[in-house]
Formats: structure tokens, C-alpha cells, sequence
């Protein structure tokens, strides 16, 4: 029987790790940076004979996902990886994964998508995906990223669920930073994980089915997408439950969120990924010197943990929401829904919004200092000068 | 809260500093730190400027961008000191070790500081008398070590021997182990 392990390791690394463990039955293949390094350090394994997954090259990122959908409905335990604008080519198969009800578990890891060509962290690929009835987990750093990939599995083949589960972390920062992680016992993940099973797989042949058929105006298309969102509300007690069994194998206790020096604080942060670290960093800076600070890292933002949230927060004077990412138009995602979601409250808390890192931007304890600065002020006077702004961006002059 | 020790490595792209950067980061891990190592992303081409980062605590490290304020900084090429400005943001007390064959009194005046403790050693030349090419990335680890007593010289070296035993051939293996034993011996500071 193998050992718990402490490793130095890429989150890249750490995923690829606890596919090994998972031993899925299909991988689907098709490289993009950041992820690249998830399926060949997974390949190496295949090669070396560790797993019984049959690798699956394909030719590009819609034919990954349209394997997965295929090996899915067939009944096989299915997993992928991606970045950026695969996850964009794969945009219209992963409302069929979904529709279909597959619980495939994708690693996706974050990257803006162009124009202009970058290769760098963002969250614009997964908010782009936000509507596509994916449960989305976000990881702050290579354990987190780790502990979600195993936790996916069982959250997507729970028979209450069967929703595909997209695992995110940040591009590079993480995916290729070296850091400390633990490594479960492989026979506890097998144990943890269990076998698929499928719920009326195409390859039960003494039981036909019939996948993704027309479904028009006199059939049940609505009913379906109530029943996929009934689904998704299903999710969060089992995402919890799901916590539960991984904190006895692993020690490591999982919510819909973190809260970190939350319960004193008059205002608080909101984010997600390894940009809650560095907040976390400022927040212990600025406690020190008595400055009432804190912070709630969202692991889960579908399904939205809408009611969890209310009650973190609703005790804070001014919460600052950080996106990295922008719905053009309008602004950040995560931002929209925490503001809406506090909107019932009759005395809430203001609500900010700052756009950080996007393409890569570094954000620096300088950034997390100013976004807490602005909400110190906003609690003090009570006013907000700004709704919507910027960390990190450079002056420059612009031609319109 | 405790004191994180962040190292800023200057190279070029192909001397190695983020796998002296990582490896680095693996000792104090087997010590019981947590640790950190990355590199700043960008083109990575051969012979380009480079910057990579090492941070090792006792407490955990939960901090995602790059090192402002390095306590250590680690130039692999010196050529570096006429383009980079390798010793910006470096703490008062810092440390910063070079790749060269001068002497650290004239490393200070070229880098023009006043503050923090420079040392110099030619990592270049043992690496050619060791390994036969000028890779600086290993003696260079020596000295860091023997400068800071980040880990005492038999832990990195098994280390070393452990970490590379399968990927190195035994004379390399023994070739690198050398080299990081008279980078130890030789750094000289000021």
C-alpha cells in the first residue's frame, strides 16, 4: 500500500496525480498551454502502465469533449483537460454534456483568451462558461487543485447530481509554480472514488436508450432544463457531503467556501483562486495592525452558493468583489451575482467591484492594500466613490 | 507573523535557475518548510534575462506573486549586472552572491549599492572543471547554502544525489555533487 505523501510539486503535477489515482477509464487528450502538462505528465503514467485508462488523442478540443460525451453516455468514468480557447472550441458540446446529464470531470486551467494572444492567468475561459450548467469548482493553489479533481468525480456520478464538474485553477501562477502539496494513499482515493455507475448507459443493450434526440415543441424541452437546474441545486447538499467523506481521508475540510478572519471584520474581500492567498497574506498584515479585515475565497461559484454567502457577509459594513475577468458591457461576473444576492437584505453591506489580472497582470499585496484602503474608506464615510474600478492597470494613453 | 526568506535568481534562459530555484525549495521541504518556486513567465528563450523565485518558510507561505523584496538574491550570469538591475528592492540586511571572478569589493562597486552583504564566486569555472560545461546552476547552490546555512552541505548533496540519481549518469551525478562541495568551500564575501 503506497504513503501519504508531502511533495514539492507543480499544481500541473497535483492534477495529473490525482488522475493517476482516479484511474478513469477514458482521458481525452488535446494539449494547450497551461494545461499541457496535466495530460502529458497523465500519458507518462499511461505509458508506464500505472493506470488502465485508454488515452484518447484527438484533433482538437470540440472532438475532446464530443469523446468524452461519447465514452460518458456509453457509461465509461471520463475525464479531460483544458485551457482557454480549447474550453471556447469546446463551448457548444459542453451544453451537450450537461443536457445529457454526464458527469465527466474536466481540469480546466485558467487562461485568458485572445485577441490579443495571451498565454497568462484569467478567469475569462471558465466565466465564459458560467451558463453552461457545469458545476464549477475553483482551487487557490496545487493542493486545493488536487483535493477538487478527487472530490469531482463523486460530485458529478452522485446519482442526485450526474452534472459535469469543471475544476479550476489559475494559469501558470499555479499550474506551474512549485509548492507543497500532500498526497493521499492511493488505495483510500481508489477506495474514495469507487467504480462509475452509470445511470442507463448506452451499453446496456438488454436496457436501450436513447441520448440527445430532438425534443420540440410538443415534447419536454423545458422540462429537462427545470429538472438540469433542480439538478444543479441538488448539487450543493452533495458537494457537501462529498466534503465530508474527502475531510476523513484527507484531514482537509471543504465548503462552499473559506472564511478568514470573517466573523470581526467590518469589510471583507470576495475572490477566488491564488489570488485569495496573496489577500490572506494582507489581511494578517493589516490585523496586525488592527485594521478589522477579511476575506471569503468561493470554491463553488455553479451552483451559487446565493443563501451560504448572505450570512458570511451580511454583517459587513463594505465588501470589495474582485473579478478577473469582465462581461463587457457590464462588469465582473462574480461581482453581479454577490451584489444581487445581497440585495434582499434590508441594512446590507456596499459593494464594490475591482477588475484585476487580467492576461497575466501580477496582483501584488500592493493591490490587495489598495481594494482594503477604499473599503476602509466606504465603511468610515459610509459613501462609495466608485462601484466599478481597476488594480494594477498602467496609465496610458488611449486612441479612440 | 514568522519571517519568510524570499531568494530572487537573475540568469539567463538554459543555466538552470529555476531547477536551482526548485531544487532549492525541495531541501527545506524535506526539513519540514513550506516552500515555494516558480519562475517570472514569459518567452522563455535561450540566453534571454530571466528572473525565477524561491521563497521557504516555517509557517505556510499563502502569497502569489513574484518577489519585491528579496532577503537573498542569486545573479547566475554576470554580464547580467550591466542590464538588470539585479539588486532592486533588496532588504537592508540582504544577501547577494554572483557568478564572477572578481572580488566582492568590486561586485559592490559595479552593482553601486551600499546596503546588504555581497559575495562572489566562479561558479562558471567549476562547473567547466567539474562537468565539463558551463552550467552555474549547481555550485551556485553551494555557495547560497555555505553563505546563508540555509541546510548543511551533507543534506544538500544527498539531496542532490537522490533527487538527479536516475536522471544523471554516475559520473555527472558525482561531477555536480563536486561542484557544489568546492562552490562551498570557495565563495568569498567581503
Amino acid at each position: 500500500m503506497s504513503k501519504k505523501r508531502i511533495v514539492a510539486t507543480t499544481g500541473n503535477g497535483a492534477v495529473a496525480e490525482a488522475m493517476r489515482q482516479i484511474n478513469p477509464d477514458i482521458l481525452s487528450i488535446y494539449p494547450i498551454t497551461p494545461q499541457t502538462a496535466i495530460v502529458e505528465g497523465f500519458s507518462k503514467f499511461a505509458a508506464n502502465g500505472l493506470v488502465d485508462t485508454e488515452c484518447v488523442t484527438v484533433e482538437s478540443e470540440h472532438s475532446s469533449m464530443s469523446n468524452c460525451i461519447g465514452a460518458s453516455a456509453a457509461g465509461a468514468r471520463v475525464m479531460t483537460a483544458t485551457s482557454s480557447q480549447g474550453l471556447a472550441l469546446m463551448h457548444e458540446m459542453l451544453y451537450i454534456a450537461s443536457g445529457m446529464r454526464l458527469p465527466i470531470a474536466m481540469f480546466n486551467v485558467n487562461r485568458a483568451l485572445s485577441a490579443p494572444i495571451n498565454i497568462h492567468c484569467d478567469h475569462s475561459d471558465s466565466m465564459g462558461a458560467r451558463d453552461t450548467s457545469w458545476i464549477q469548482l475553483y482551487s487557490e493553489d496545487a493542493q486545493e487543485a488536487y483535493d477538487n479533481t478527487i472530490q469531482a468525480i463523486r460530485i458529478a456520478e452522485n446519482r442526485k447530481v450526474l452534472l459535469p464538474v469543471m475544476v479550476n485553477m489559475d494559469g501558470f501562477i499555479i499550474s506551474h509554480g512549485i509548492q507543497k502539496a500532500e498526497f493521499i494513499e492511493d488505495e483510500k482515493v481508489k477506495n474514495f472514488v469507487g467504480e462509475r455507475e452509470p445511470f442507463m448507459p448506452l451499453l446496456d443493450i438488454d436496457n436501450p436508450v436513447t441520448y440527445g434526440p430532438f425534443d420540440g415543441l410538443g415534447g419536454f424541452f423545458m422540462e429537462h432544463k427545470k429538472n438540469q437546474a433542480d439538478a444543479m441545486e441538488r448539487a450543493k447538499s452533495v458537494i457537501l457531503e462529498v466534503a465530508d467523506e474527502f475531510a476523513k481521508i484527507s484531514g482537509r475540510k471543504y465548503g462552499f467556501f473559506e472564511e478568514y478572519m470573517l466573523d470581526d471584520a467590518e469589510v471583507a474581500i470576495v475572490t477566488l483562486n491564488s489570488s485569495a492567498g496573496t489577500t490572506r497574506h494582507v489581511v494578517d498584515e493589516l490585523r496586525a495592525k488592527g485594521v478589522p479585515v477579511g476575506l471569503l475565497k468561493l470554491r463553488v461559484f455553479r451552483p451559487f452558493p446565493a443563501e451560504e454567502l448572505v450570512n458570511a457577509l451580511k454583517h459587513l459594513k463594505a465588501v470589495a468583489v474582485l473579478d478577473r475577468a469582465l462581461s463587457f458591457g457590464s462588469v465582473g461576473p462574480l461581482f453581479s451575482e454577490v451584489k444581487a444576492t445581497l440585495f434582499d437584505l434590508e441594512v446590507r453591506p456596499k459593494v464594490i467591484n475591482f477588475i484585476y489580472g487580467l492576461g497575466g497582470r501580477e496582483y501584488t499585496l500592493q493591490d490587495a492594500k489598495r481594494a482594503f484602503d477604499v473599503l476602509m474608506d466606504v465603511a468610515k464615510t459610509g459613501k462609495v466613490k466608485k462601484t466599478f474600478d481597476y488594480l494594477g492597470l498602467k496609465e496610458v494613453e488611449v486612441l479612440t | 507573523m514568522e519571517k519568510c526568506t524570499e531568494i530572487r535568481w537573475h540568469a539567463r534562459g538554459g543555466q538552470g535557475a529555476v531547477t536551482a530555484a526548485k531544487f532549492l525549495a525541495e531541501v527545506a521541504l524535506a526539513s519540514g518548510k513550506d516552500i515555494q518556486a516558480f519562475p517570472e513567465y514569459g518567452p522563455e528563450r535561450m540566453g534571454a534575462p530571466i528572473k525565477a523565485f524561491t521563497r521557504i518558510s516555517s509557517a505556510p507561505i499563502s502569497i502569489y506573486c513574484g518577489v519585491k523584496n528579496p532577503d537573498i538574491v542569486v545573479v547566475l550570469d554576470e554580464t547580467l549586472l550591466d542590464v538588470v538591475k539585479v539588486a532592486k528592492g533588496l532588504s537592508d540586511d540582504g544577501v547577494i552572491l554572483v557568478n564572477t571572478d572578481d572580488d566582492p569589493t568590486d561586485v559592490r562597486k559595479r552593482l553601486g549599492i551600499k546596503k546588504g552583504k555581497v559575495y562572489a564566486i566562479n561558479a562558471t569555472s567549476i562547473a567547466i572543471d567539474t562537468l565539463g560545461r558551463p552550467i552555474p546552476n549547481t555550485p551556485m547552490i553551494g555557495a547560497l547554502i555555505k553563505i546563508t546555512g540555509m541546510a548543511p552541505l551533507e543534506d544538500v548533496t544527498s539531496h542532490f544525489a537522490k533527487t538527479f540519481g536516475k536522471k544523471f549518469n554516475q559520473k555527472i551525478l558525482e561531477g555536480n555533487i563536486e561542484a557544489i562541495r568546492r562552490a562551498y568551500e570557495r565563495v568569498r564575501g567581503e
